[in-house]
C-alpha cells in the first residue's frame, strides 16, 4: 500500500470517456508506489498552473554517454525542497526496439517486471524516435534497470547530438508492398553506428528511418536525416483474377475517378481490351471482358496510389531496391525540410549491396561530423553549402532525379562547364566498357 | 580500504533481431506476401503467395501504459495470438491470428477490456504525440491528456472507416514539433517573447550557443544589473522558444499567452502528389486543460467538413488542392488572418502568382 493520494481534480476529468486513460493507469500504479503518488501530484500541479516542472541534468549508465533522459523536479517549496519528494527524480531510459516493433509476450512481461521493480511501472510504446521509453526511475535505479534490460538483449537508444534510434515499418514481415528487407537493412546500418549512438559527439542529432515502399509509413522523408524508401525499377506487376475481382466490386466509376483521375502522371489508362497495346515497358491487365488497364511504366513515378487502391491486382515490380534521401528535419532552426534524393535507386538484395548503403551512411556521417556547425542538421548543412558541394564530397554524380527542376536563375559561375561535361562523358564510356 | 566497485560493462548489442518475435506465419512468409484487404474496420487480412492467410487486429492504446495494462494486453495475446504482438508508429497494438474464427472473439475481448478496435484504412487513427508535462523539460502543454481528451471525441471515427482517406493526427507541446507532420496537427504557439531571469543566465546558459540558436538573430549578450546575461530584440523575436531548451532562464511558456495552433495538410506518403508539409490554419486557441474543448471544436469542425466534402482517396492536402484555400476557410468558418501569410525563407513560393482563383 502506498501513501495517500493527492487530490487530482483536473486529472480525474481525464478518466471519463471511452478512450483508454493513462490517468487511470497511473492511479493503478499509485496504489503501490509512493513514487507515482507524487508523480500524479506534480502532474496535477502542471494542469493547474499550466507549467512544466522538469529540468534536465546528467544521469547515465556506466560505459555510455547517452540514452537516458534525466529529469529532476523544479517544483520546490519555500525552503527549496521538492514539493513531491518521492518523484523528485523521474528519468527515462530510451531502449531500441526490434525492427517493425514486434514482440513476444514473454519479453513484454519481463519488461513489466523489471520496471515495476526498478521504475515507475510506466512504459511508452513508443517514443517519437521509436524508442521503448521506460519512463520514471530514480538516479540510483537507472543502472539496475539498464543492466536487466541489457541482459535481455536490448540496448539503449540515442539522445542528444548522436545517431538516434531508428524505426522501420512492418515491411517484409507482413506487407506485400515491401521493396527491400527493412529489418535487415535497419540493423545493418544502425549497428554500424553504435559508438555514435551511445557516445554523443556529433554536431547534432542524426536520424535514419526505413520505409519499405513510397507510402513511407515511417514518415522518413519528413523526419530523418537519411530516409531509405523502398521502390522498384521495372514494370508494375498485375494479377488478372484479382483485377477482375476488384472491378466486379468497385465498377467503372471508381476505376476512372479514384484511380485513372488520380494518377499523378496520367500514365494509368483504361481502354477497351482491343485497343490495349503491350510492350517492353507496358503493364496491362483485363478488369472485365471488355476493358482493361494499360500503364506505361516509363512515365510512372512509383507513387503507389493505384497499387494502394487495387492492391493485389497491381503490385510493385520485381527489380526492387530503395531511394535514399538526405536532409529531412522538423522546424528548428531554419524551418522544416524534406529529404532530398541523393541516391535515386540502389539494390539492397545482397550483403555487398547493403554494405554500399552502410558505406554511404558512414561517409555522410563523417562529412556531417566534420562540416556541420554546432546544432546544425544535415539538411541545414546541405542548404548552407549547396547540394553540389555535398555530392562532390560523397563522390556522387549530379542526376536530374535529384531536382524538381534545373536552376531558375543565372547566378552561378560556370567556367568549369566543359570539364564537367568531359567528366560525365568519361564516366559514361567507362560504364559502357564495363557493360 | 574497500575493493573498488566493479561496474557492469554494457553489452553493446544494438538493435535486436526481430525474427524471434515474429508471428510464425509472418516468419514463414517473410517477403512473400501477395495482397491484403480489410474485412472490417480495425482488421487487416493479408494473403501470402503460399496461400497462407493472416488476420491482424489493431487496437488503440493510451501509449503511456502502466504495467497492468501491458500485462492485460499480453494475456489477450497469449489467449488469441500465439503470444505475439506488434506496435504501429502511432502506438496502436496489433494482434496477428492465423485463424479467421479467432478474429471476432479477439475483438470482443479487446473491447471488453477497453481497447477500441480500429485505426485502419480511411479512419481517424491514434494521435502521434509527445511527453508534455509528464516528462518533458520544455513543454507548453500536456501530451497524453490532450490526446486522451481528443480521442474521446474522435472515438467513433477511430472505430469506423468513414473518412475519405486515412487521417493522421499529431500533437506537439512546443514549436519544435516532436509530434511530427500530420493531416492535422495541434501545436503550441507562443505569442510573447521569453521572460528572462537575469540572475540565472550567467550560471546556467552557454551564452554564445543561445545566441547562435535564435533563427532571427534577436538575442545578444548584455550586462544586466551588473551581471552577464542576454537580451532580446523584441521587435525581431517571433516567439518560437528555440532559446528556451539551451537556456531555461529564458522562460517561453506562459499560462495565458502560450496558445495552440492547428495545422493541416501534411502528408508523408508519395501517393498521388509528392510529400507535403502541413500549413497553419488557426491559432490563438487557449491552452485549456484538462480537456481543451476549444481545440476539440476546431479539430472536429475541420474533420467534419473534410468528411462531408472530400472525394474518396483525397487526403486532407489533396482535398484542399482541389477546393482551394479560400473555400477551405469559407467551409470551415476559420478566419484567414495576416498571420497565415508566410514570410519565412522560401515564402514567395507559397504566394499565388497566377490568376488561378476559384469564385
Amino acid at each position: 500500500m502506498a501513501k495517500k493520494m493527492h487530490d487530482t481534480p483536473n486529472l480525474d476529468k481525464l478518466e471519463s470517456g471511452p478512450w483508454p486513460s493513462f490517468v487511470t493507469g497511473l492511479k493503478e500504479l499509485a496504489k503501490d508506489k509512493d513514487y507515482v503518488v507524487d508523480l500524479l501530484g506534480q502532474l496535477e500541479t502542471s494542469y493547474q498552473t499550466k507549467k512544466g516542472y522538469w529540468k534536465g541534468g546528467t544521469v547515465g549508465v556506466f560505459g555510455y554517454g547517452g540514452g537516458v533522459i534525466p529529469r529532476f523536479t523544479e517544483l520546490k517549496d519555500e525552503k527549496g525542497q521538492p514539493k513531491f519528494k518521492d518523484a523528485a527524480e523521474f528519468h527515462t531510459l530510451r531502449v531500441m526496439p526490434p525492427p517493425g516493433m514486434h514482440y513476444d509476450t514473454d519479453t513484454l512481461r519481463k519488461f513489466c517486471d523489471l520496471w515495476e521493480k526498478h521504475g515507475s511501472g510506466l512504459i511508452a510504446f513508443h517514443g517519437q524516435s521509436g524508442d521503448i521509453m521506460f519512463q520514471g526511475a530514480t538516479t540510483e535505479n537507472v543502472q539496475k534497470a539498464f543492466d536487466e534490460i541489457n541482459e535481455m538483449g536490448f540496448d539503449l537508444g540515442g539522445a542528444g547530438p548522436a545517431v538516434r534510434t531508428s524505426m522501420s515499418c512492418v515491411g517484409a514481415a507482413r506487407c506485400e508492398q515491401s521493396c527491400y528487407d527493412e529489418a535487415k537493412t535497419h540493423r545493418a546500418v544502425l549497428n554500424t553506428f553504435l559508438d555514435d549512438i551511445h557516445r554523443p559527439s556529433l554536431p547534432y542529432k542524426f536520424k535514419f528511418k526505413f520505409s519499405g515502399c513510397p507510402n513511407d509509413c515511417m514518415n522518413s522523408v519528413q523526419r530523418s536525416d537519411m530516409a531509405v524508401i523502398g521502390t522498384w525499377r521495372d514494370n508494375i506487376r498485375t494479377d488478372e483474377a484479382l483485377a477482375k475481382k476488384w472491378f466486379a466490386k468497385h465498377g467503372m466509376d471508381e476505376l476512372v475517378n479514384d484511380v485513372v483521375a488520380r494518377c499523378p502522371t496520367k500514365t494509368f489508362q483504361v481502354k477497351e481490351l482491343k485497343k490495349i497495346k503491350g510492350g517492353e515497358h507496358i503493364s496491362t491487365v483485363a478488369v472485365s471482358d471488355t476493358h482493361g488497364v494499360e500503364i506505361d511504366n516509363r512515365d510512372c513515378v512509383r507513387c503507389m496510389h493505384c497499387i494502394n487502391v487495387m492492391t493485389g491486382a497491381l503490385a510493385p515490380g520485381k527489380d526492387k531496391g530503395a531511394t535514399v534521401l538526405v536532409g529531412g528535419k522538423s522546424h528548428l532552426k531554419i524551418g522544416g525540410l524534406l529529404g532530398t534524393v541523393i541516391i535515386p535507386f540502389m539494390k539492397l538484395d545482397t550483403d555487398e549491396e547493403m554494405d554500399k548503403l552502410v558505406d554511404f551512411a558512414q561517409r555522410t556521417i563523417d562529412f556531417f561530423a566534420e562540416n556541420a556547425l554546432e546544432h546544425e542538421r544535415t539538411g541545414e548543412m546541405i542548404e548552407r553549402i549547396g547540394l553540389a558541394t555535398f555530392l562532390e564530397a560523397m563522390e556522387i554524380d549530379a542526376d536530374p532525379a535529384m531536382v524538381n527542376s534545373p536552376r531558375m536563375n543565372p547566378y552561378v559561375r560556370t567556367d568549369g562547364w566543359d570539364d564537367e561535361v568531359a567528366k560525365i562523358n568519361a564516366h559514361k564510356s567507362k560504364k559502357q566498357q564495363a557493360a | 580500504m574497500n575493493a573498488p566497485v566493479q561496474m557492469r560493462k554494457p553489452k553493446e548489442t544494438g538493435v535486436p533481431d526481430n525474427k524471434k518475435y515474429l508471428h510464425p506465419l509472418m516468419a514463414k512468409n517473410y517477403g512473400n506476401w501477395k495482397y491484403h484487404d480489410r474485412p472490417r474496420p480495425g482488421v487487416l487480412h493479408h494473403v501470402a503467395h503460399s496461400g497462407d492467410e493472416i488476420w491482424s487486429v489493431r487496437a488503440g492504446t493510451q501509449r503511456q501504459m502502466d504495467v497492468y495494462t501491458i500485462r492485460k494486453l499480453c494475456d489477450i495475446a497469449d489467449k488469441f495470438a500465439e503470444g505475439r504482438v506488434r506496435f504501429t508508429i502511432r502506438s496502436n497494438i496489433e494482434y496477428m491470428v492465423s485463424d479467421e474464427k479467432k478474429v471476432a472473439p479477439l475483438i470482443a475481448e479487446l473491447e471488453k477490456n477497453g481497447f477500441p478496435v480500429g485505426g485502419t484504412g480511411n479512419s481517424v487513427t491514434m494521435i502521434a504525440h509527445t511527453q508534455g508535462w509528464l516528462h518533458c523539460d520544455i513543454p507548453g502543454t500536456d501530451a497524453s491528456g490532450v490526446v486522451k481528451a481528443l480521442m474521446d471525441e474522435l472515438y467513433d471515427e477511430f472505430r469506423r472507416e468513414e473518412m475519405p482517406n486515412r487521417v493522421h493526427l499529431s500533437t506537439s507541446c512546443c514549436e519544435i514539433n516532436c509530434g511530427g507532420q500530420a493531416d492535422l496537427a495541434i501545436i503550441v504557439q507562443h505569442t510573447k517573447p521569453p521572460v528572462i531571469n537575469h540572475d540565472l543566465v550567467a550560471n546556467v546558459c552557454e551564452r554564445p550557443a543561445v545566441v547562435a540558436r535564435c533563427p532571427v538573430a534577436a538575442i545578444r549578450p548584455a550586462m544586466v544589473n551588473g551581471k552577464p546575461s542576454l537580451e532580446i530584440d523584441e521587435s525581431k523575436c517571433m516567439c518560437c522558444g528555440a532559446c528556451y531548451p539551451p537556456c531555461p532562464p529564458m522562460q517561453i511558456n506562459d499560462p495565458e499567452n502560450s496558445k495552440l495552433a492547428i495545422w493541416v495538410g501534411g502528408k508523408n506518403s508519395n501517393a498521388r502528389g509528392k510529400p507535403t508539409f502541413m500549413k497553419m490554419v488557426a491559432s490563438g486557441l487557449p491552452n485549456n486543460a484538462p480537456r481543451w474543448p476549444e481545440v476539440a471544436e476546431v479539430v472536429k469542425k475541420i474533420l467534419h467538413v473534410y468528411k462531408e466534402d472530400a472525394r474518396p482517396w483525397e487526403r486532407l492536402a489533396d482535398w484542399i488542392d482541389r477546393i482551394g484555400w479560400p473555400r477551405f476557410f469559407e467551409k470551415t468558418g476559420l478566419p484567414f488572418t495576416k498571420y497565415l501569410i508566410d514570410d519565412w525563407r522560401g515564402s514567395r513560393a507559397n504566394l499565388n502568382s497566377s490568376t488561378h482563383i476559384r469564385f
